[in-house]
């Protein structure tokens, strides 16, 4: 998903007007286009190495999923606690940070494991930006 | 050392320093990490000191290290991330070589301390709030604020996002810190084993082959371990940092 926009983003310059690009006219397109046919074919091996990479890191991969759901609750509660401690709110703020912190744990795993796309907002954000710019 | 799994974990004071009440004595692991700075900085200069156009075994070695994080970084926050690099590649050779000092025997980790970790993950997230408010401003904000979301939703759904935002260094120092800590007290225990059972006489020697078996793979497991957890934290940096290049969640 994520490899799209650099591409992207290599091409524009070389055709636009980057304030680096003035310098060095020669060496930096050839440095440009060196480098996305290196994303290019990088892309391509990084497809054939994703599968295998998966089923070596399954373990890390729970760990991060549990660490992300503990953490967003740690977070929470502490959260609440603060607001409860400085506007003496008790046990409000408590009860709905850590409420709160569960959500935010269930989105922090879901999002870690590819089940909501995070980056699918960012992607098109971002197009809109490069082209505003370039 | 002693038979106790968490012993290892000990810090001492090698040279005791205090200014004002505080407590700043080089301990044992501020020596590890001196070593670990040194190690890793004296391998990258050594190895790229006559450097060839045809590389040496050991040139090409630092610059696999070096393709591996830039693609990385190049992946996961595009090519405006790579302005992070310094920072990316430092943490991750940091990591990686601390992770990998502590497998020597009597060595101490670094990394099995939550203080280092969490130093290191509020030194990611610090770049990230500091340069996406230097880049955009207050635009910055709109990481919290999902478009698409109805007005009655939206103060749930920003303290959801602010909560989930908070959560990310203590689950990237939490990680790293409670899988060097878990290796180490397992691959001890296990180690334990061994010289307990093998006290008991001829039977116990034969019983502690198993532990034995064990240990060593749980060595292979750790050296995979080492080097997965510096990945993964450089996989997430380069993610976050994505987060303050391109806010527009």
């Amino acid at each position: 998903m994520g490899k799209k926009a650099p591409d992207e983003g290599f091409k524009k310059p070389a055709n636009g007007d980057s304030e680096r690009h003035d310098q060095m006219p020669g060496l930096e397109a050839r440095r440009k286009r060196l480098e996305a046919e290196l994303a290019s074919r990088r892309s391509a091996e990084l497809n054939d190495g994703k599968s295998e990479g998966a089923n070596k890191s399954s373990y890390a991969k729970a760990f991060q999923l549990s660490t992300e759901f503990v953490a967003a609750i740690f977070v929470g509660t502490l959260l609440g606690y603060l607001i409860d401690r400085f506007l003496g709110t008790t046990p409000w703020g408590m009860i709905i940070f850590l409420l709160l912190g569960f959500v935010a744990g269930v989105l922090n795993v879901m999002r870690s494991a590819g089940v909501v796309a995070e980056n699918r907002v960012t992607k098109t954000a971002d197009n809109n930006d490069d082209n505003a710019k370039g | 050392m002693a038979n106790d799994p968490i012993s290892q974990f000990q810090i001492s004071k090698i040279i005791p320093i205090e200014v004002g009440g505080l407590d700043f004595s080089f301990t044992n692991s501020s020596l590890f990490m001196v070593v670990t700075v040194a190690a890793a900085s004296g391998f990258l200069f050594l190895t790229t000191s006559n450097r060839g156009m045809v590389p040496s075994r050991m040139q090409s070695v630092s610059e696999m290290g070096y393709e591996f994080v830039a693609s990385m970084l190049r992946d996961g926050a595009g090519s405006a991330g790579m302005r992070f690099f310094p920072m990316v590649f430092s943490l991750f050779m940091f990591i990686l070589v601390a992770n990998l000092l502590g497998m020597f025997p009597y060595f101490f980790t670094v990394t099995s301390h939550i203080i280092v970790t969490f130093v290191l993950a509020i030194l990611v997230i610090g770049t990230v709030i500091f340069y996406g408010f230097m880049k955009h401003g207050l635009g910055f904000l709109k990481l919290f604020v999902p478009s698409g979301v109805p007005g009655v939703l939206l103060p749930l759904v920003v303290a959801i996002e602010i909560i989930s935002f908070l959560s990310r260094p203590i689950s990237l120092s939490v990680r790293l810190f409670a899988n060097m800590l878990a290796g180490h007290i397992t691959l001890k225990v296990f180690a334990g084993f061994v010289t307990s059972l093998s006290a008991l006489g001829a039977i116990g020697i034969g019983g502690a082959i198993l532990p034995l078996i064990m240990t060593v793979a749980i060595t292979g497991l750790e050296f995979l371990v080492a080097f997965l957890q510096a990945y993964v934290f450089a996989v997430l940096t380069c993610m976050y940092l994505n987060d303050a290049l391109h806010p527009g969640h």
